[in-house]
C-alpha cells in the first residue's frame, strides 16, 4: 500500500518534470539554446532516471538514461542541438507520459515505441554506446549535480563607485551604468551626497555624488567589472565579494552592522570597541552612537544598513527556497480551507452585527479583533489559491507548436503577463476555452504562408497570449495577426442561420459578437483542428460560468483579438450592500465609485430622462425597480450607486444604501442557472440571503 | 444511484396543496423545514419563489401551487418547505417545495397504486407517477424529476394551456415504464 503511495508521488513528480522538460525544449526551439537550457534539460532527465529506478520504474529510467546521455553529449559540445533532436525529445517526453500512465499495461507496445525512439536517437546522436562511464554510481551523479548547482549560485557583490568629478564631460551618464547593474539581479543602491557643496560653490557640470551598490547576481566578477570598463581609469571602482553562495553560511555574524562597517573599512576595530561598550550602557543603536561620536557619516551608516538588509534578504531567500520547494498540499485540502474560511467570514459578520447591536465595549473590541484576524486569514487563504497564469503557457506553446506543424503554417506564440495571478479554479476552467480560441486563431485566423506573403505580411504568423490585472478582474487576451473577421460575412451568415432578423441594424462591433451565438460557425470546411461542431458559444458559456465575460474585436486583414474578462476569485469578494423593497442585494465594491441621492424632484426635473447631473457630468442610470418589475412606490429619497462598468459611469437606483460587506459567494444552484441579472448569492449576518447583481448584464439589458 | 432505482421504496411523504393530497417518494425527501423568509430572485418565473438559507447553503424554493396552476401559497402556521433532492443536468441538487401542510409518511404497496387517469387532471400526466388510495382519499404521487426537469424550471405556463395538452395527448408509455 505504502509502495503504491510512493509510486503515485513519483508519478506526480515525473509529470511535473516532464512538463518542465517540454518548456525547456520549446524555449530551445525558439532559439534560446544557451548552455543553461541544455544543462537544465540534462538535469531533468537525470532526475527522472534517478527517481525512476528508485521507485521501480525501470523502463522509464532506462529510457531517460539514453536521452540523458544524448544531452550529455550536447552539453559537452560533442554534438549540436538540432531541431530534429528537439522534436524527437518532445516525442520521447510524450512517450514517457504514456509509460507513466500505462504502468505495466501495454508493456510490449510501449517497449516497441521506446525501441523506435531510441533507434532514431541513435541516428541523430551516433556517439551513444555502452561505455562503463555512463553507469556511474548514483552518488557520483548526485555529487555532479551539486557541484553544478554551486557554479550557478548567486554571488553578492559590494561595489563602491566614486565617479570622477568631471565624469559628465566625458559624456558618460553614471545613472545608465547603475541601471545596467540593476538589470543583473537584485540590487540596492545608496547615494552618498556628503560631497555636494553649497549652492554658491556648486558647479552644475560636476558630479559630486558617489554610490554604494549591493548586488546579488549570477554573473561573475569579471562581467560586473566590465560594466565600469570605460570609467575605470578616471573613477574609483571597488568591487568586493561579500558572498559567493557559501560565505554567508560560514559566517553567521556577517550581518551585524559593526562587522559590516569594519569590513568596509569605514571604521577600525579601535573605534568599534569603545562604542560597543557604550552600547551596552546606553541601550542605543550602534549606528546612532557612531554618528554621535562622529566616527562615520550618516550616509555611510545608511549604506551599511542597506547592506545589512540585503544580506538578510539573501539569507531569507536561501532558506526560503529550500522550504518552498518541499510543501505540497492536495488541492482538496485547499478547497476545504477556503470553504471553512468562507463560513468563518459569515459568522464573523454576524458577530460584528451583534456587537454593534448590543453595544458592549468588550464585545465590540473582541468583534473588531476577530474581524482583523478573519480579514488576514481570508486574504492569506485566497493568496494560497492564487496561481501564476504562466503555468498554463507551456501547454499552449506545445499546442501551437504541434498544430502549426500539422497545418504547415509558421506560427509563434508570444506570451505576456506570465506572472499575473489568478484563482486556481479559474485557471483550471480556463484551459478549455483558451485552447478553443487558440485553435481558432491557428486554423482560421492565421493564413497559409503563401497567402500571408502575397498580402505583404511576414510569412510567420504571431499569436499573442497575454494576461493583465484590471481592478478586481483579470483580462486575458489572445490576438493574432491573421486574416481577421469580415463583419459582412458574419452578418449574412447570422441571417442565414436565423440568429438575427434580416434588416437588423447593428454596428460592426455588435456584429462581431454574433459569433458567440449558439449554432454559429463560419468555417466552410470541417478540419481536424477546429470545426467539430462546438463553436464560440461554448467559450462564452464557460467564461460566463466563471462570472466573466468575453469580447471579440477584429480588423479585417489585420487580425483578431479575443478578450476574456474574469474575476480574480470565485470565493470571496468585497461587496456593497444595498436594499430594494426589503430585499438586499450586493454590488461588487470594486466597481462602485460613489453614491448620490436622488430626490423625486430631481427625477421630475429631468423630464423622464434617465440622466443624472453629478458635478456637471451627465451620468445615465438604471432603475432596479423597473428592471426587476417591482410595482410598489419608491421611497421619497432614493439613492444612486454610481458604478464603473467597462470604463463607463452608470448609476443604479436603489432604495437604501447599507455599506460594504464581506461577501462569500454561493452559487444559486442549478435550478436558478437561468437567472441572468443575478450571478450568485451570499448569506448575511442575520441569516437571510442577499443576491449578488451581475452589473454587466443589467447594464446591457437596460 | 442504481440502488435508488432498483430498490424502490414503498414509503411516501404526503402533503396538502389546495384541498388535494400529494405525495413524494421518501427517498427523494431530505428534510422538512418550517416556512422561513424567502429572498425573491428577480425576473424568474412566478413559481420560482426565491432562495433560502439552508444552513449556509443557498437553496431555491418552488411554489408547487403556482406551478400546478393553483393560487399562490399563503403563509400559515402549517406552511412547510420540503427539501428534495433532484437530478439536473446529471448532477444532484437540492430544491425546496412549498406545501400547505405536511401530513404523514405512509406506505403504499405497488399494487395499490394505479396509473393516473388520462383526462380530468389539472396536471400534466408526466408529472404524475401514479394515484394511490388511502382511507377513501386519493393521493397524487408526483414524479419529482419530471416536475423539476430542466425545461419545466424555465417554462412559465398557465393552467389552461396545460389542461389542453393533457386532454389532447395520449402518453401512457411513461407511466408503464414506472
Amino acid at each position: 500500500m505504502q509502495d503504491q503511495e510512493y509510486k503515485d508521488m513519483f508519478k506526480i513528480e515525473a509529470l511535473e518534470l516532464l512538463s518542465d522538460l517540454e518548456a525547456k525544449l520549446l524555449e530551445m526551439k525558439e532559439g534560446y539554446d544557451d548552455i543553461e537550457q541544455i544543462n537544465s534539460t540534462f538535469r531533468i532527465l537525470h532526475t527522472i532516471k534517478g527517481t525512476g529506478s528508485m521507485f521501480g520504474f525501470n523502463d522509464i529510467s532506462d529510457f531517460a538514461h539514453n536521452l540523458e546521455t544524448a544531452f550529455d553529449f550536447v552539453r559537452n559540445k560533442k554534438v549540436n542541438i538540432t531541431n530534429d533532436l528537439i522534436n524527437l525529445t518532445l516525442t520521447a517526453s510524450d512517450h514517457m507520459k504514456t509509460m507513466l500512465d500505462a504502468g505495466d499495461e501495454n508493456k510490449a507496445d510501449n517497449d516497441f515505441i521506446s525501441e523506435e525512439i531510441l533507434t532514431a536517437l541513435n541516428e541523430l546522436v551516433p556517439l551513444i554506446e555502452d561505455s562503463p562511464e555512463k553507469h556511474d554510481t548514483k552518488t557520483a551523479g548526485i555529487l555532479k549535480s551539486v557541484s553544478e548547482d554551486a557554479s550557478s549560485s548567486d554571488m553578492t557583490y559590494r561595489i563602491r563607485f566614486r565617479p570622477s568629478v568631471d565624469i559628465f564631460t566625458t559624456g558618460t551618464n553614471p545613472l545608465l551604468l547603475l541601471k545596467e547593474l540593476r538589470g543583473f539581479g537584485e540590487c540596492d543602491i545608496i547615494a552618498h551626497i556628503d560631497r555636494i557643496p553649497l549652492l554658491n560653490e556648486y558647479d552644475h557640470k560636476a558630479c559630486y555624488t558617489d554610490w554604494d551598490i549591493i548586488l546579488t547576481t549570477k554573473k561573475s566578477l569579471d562581467e560586473v567589472r566590465d560594466i565600469f570598463i570605460f570609467v575605470e581609469d578616471s573613477s574609483e571602482v571597488d568591487i568586493d565579494i561579500i558572498d559567493d553562495g557559501t560565505i554567508l553560511d560560514k559566517e553567521p555574524k556577517r550581518d551585524k552592522l559593526g562587522e559590516i562597517l569594519l569590513d568596509r573599512g569605514d571604521i577600525t576595530a579601535e573605534n568599534l570597541v569603545p562604542i560597543l561598550q557604550k552600547q551596552d550602557e546606553k541601550q542605543k543603536k550602534i549606528g546612532e552612537l557612531l554618528v554621535e561620536q562622529d566616527v562615520v557619516s550618516k550616509s555611510k551608516i545608511s549604506s551599511a544598513l542597506s547592506e545589512q538588509k540585503h544580506i538578510q534578504k539573501v539569507r531569507k531567500k536561501k532558506s526560503g527556497s529550500v522550504l518552498a520547494s518541499s510543501v505540497r498540499v492536495p488541492a482538496e485540502k485547499l478547497d476545504k480551507l477556503v470553504n471553512l474560511v468562507g463560513e468563518m467570514v459569515t459568522v464573523q459578520e454576524r458577530l460584528s452585527q451583534l456587537a454593534v447591536y448590543e453595544d458592549i465595549p468588550e464585545l465590540t473590541s473582541i468583534a473588531e479583533n476577530i474581524e482583523n484576524l478573519t480579514d488576514g486569514l481570508r486574504d492569506n487563504t485566497m493568496s494560497i489559491r492564487m496561481v501564476q497564469f504562466g503555468i498554463t503557457f507551456t501547454g499552449f506553446k506545445r499546442l501551437v507548436h504541434d498544430l502549426s506543424k500539422d497545418l504547415e503554417k509558421n506560427i509563434v506564440l508570444i506570451t505576456d503577463g506570465v506572472e499575473t495571478e489568478l484563482d486556481k479554479t479559474v485557471i483550471e476552467k480556463l484551459n478549455e476555452p483558451l485552447v478553443h480560441i487558440l485553435r481558432n486563431s491557428i486554423d482560421h485566423g492565421i493564413e497559409s504562408k503563401e497567402t500571408r506573403e502575397s498580402a505583404g505580411k511576414s510569412s510567420q504568423g504571431t499569436i499573442l497570449l497575454s494576461a493583465e490585472h484590471s481592478g478586481a478582474y483579470v483580462l486575458i487576451s489572445v490576438s493574432d495577426d491573421g486574416a481577421g473577421l469580415d463583419p459582412d460575412v458574419i452578418y449574412k451568415k447570422a441571417i442565414e442561420k436565423e440568429i438575427i432578423a434580416p434588416g437588423t441594424e447593428m454596428t460592426p462591433k455588435e456584429i462581431l459578437q454574433l459569433i458567440f451565438s449558439p449554432g454559429f460557425s463560419t468555417a466552410k470546411k470541417v478540419t481536424d483542428v477546429s470545426g467539430r461542431g462546438v463553436g464560440m458559444d461554448v467559450v462564452k458559456k464557460s467564461v460566463e460560468a466563471l462570472r466573466g465575460s468575453v469580447e471579440i474585436d477584429s480588423d479585417k486583414g489585420k487580425g483578431t483579438t479575443v478578450t476574456l474578462k474574469l474575476p480574480l476569485t470565485l470565493a470571496i469578494i468585497e461587496g456593497f450592500l444595498v436594499e430594494m423593497e426589503g430585499d438586499k442585494f450586493i454590488l461588487p465594491l470594486s466597481s462602485v465609485e460613489e453614491c448620490v441621492e436622488l430626490s423625486q424632484e430631481n427625477v421630475d426635473r429631468a423630464q423622464g430622462w434617465d440622466f443624472l447631473n453629478v458635478r456637471g457630468e451627465l451620468v445615465p442610470y438604471i432603475r432596479l425597480r423597473k428592471s426587476f418589475d417591482i410595482q410598489s412606490d419608491p421611497p421619497e429619497m432614493e439613492h444612486v450607486v454610481i458604478t464603473g462598468v467597462d470604463g463607463q459611469r452608470i448609476g443604479v437606483v436603489v432604495d437604501r444604501v447599507i455599506g460594504s460587506h464581506q461577501t462569500v459567494i454561493k452559487p444559486l444552484g442549478r435550478a436558478m442557472k437561468h437567472s441572468e441579472d443575478v450571478s450568485g448569492a451570499t448569506i448575511l449576518g442575520d441569516g437571510t440571503v442577499a443576491l449578488i447583481l451581475n452589473l454587466d448584464k443589467l447594464v446591457k439589458a437596460a | 444511484m442504481t440502488e435508488e432505482t432498483t430498490v424502490e421504496s414503498w414509503q411516501y411523504l404526503s402533503f396538502n396543496l389546495d384541498q388535494e393530497i400529494y405525495a413524494l417518494n421518501i427517498i427523494q425527501v431530505k428534510e422538512v423545514l418550517d416556512f422561513t423568509e424567502i429572498t425573491k430572485v428577480p425576473k424568474m418565473p412566478d413559481f420560482m419563489r426565491g432562495v433560502i438559507n439552508l444552513r449556509g447553503k443557498v437553496v431555491p424554493v418552488v411554489d408547487l401551487r403556482l406551478k400546478f396552476g393553483m393560487p399562490e401559497t399563503e403563509k400559515t402556521v402549517d406552511t412547510c418547505i420540503i427539501i428534495i433532492e433532484i437530478t439536473l443536468d446529471g448532477e444532484s441538487t437540492s430544491l425546496g417545495a412549498l406545501a400547505d401542510s405536511v401530513r404523514e409518511v405512509l406506505t403504499l404497496q405497488p399494487d395499490l397504486i394505479e396509473p393516473p387517469p388520462k383526462i380530468g387532471m389539472r396536471l400534466k400526466t408526466e408529472f404524475i407517477k401514479g394515484m394511490g388510495k388511502k382511507d377513501d382519499e386519493f393521493i397524487i404521487i408526483l414524479d419529482v424529476d419530471s416536475v423539476f426537469s430542466d425545461e419545466e424550471l424555465v417554462s412559465v405556463q398557465d393552467a389552461e394551456g396545460e389542461m389542453d395538452i393533457v386532454n389532447s395527448e395520449d402518453q401512457p408509455e411513461h407511466i408503464e415504464a414506472v
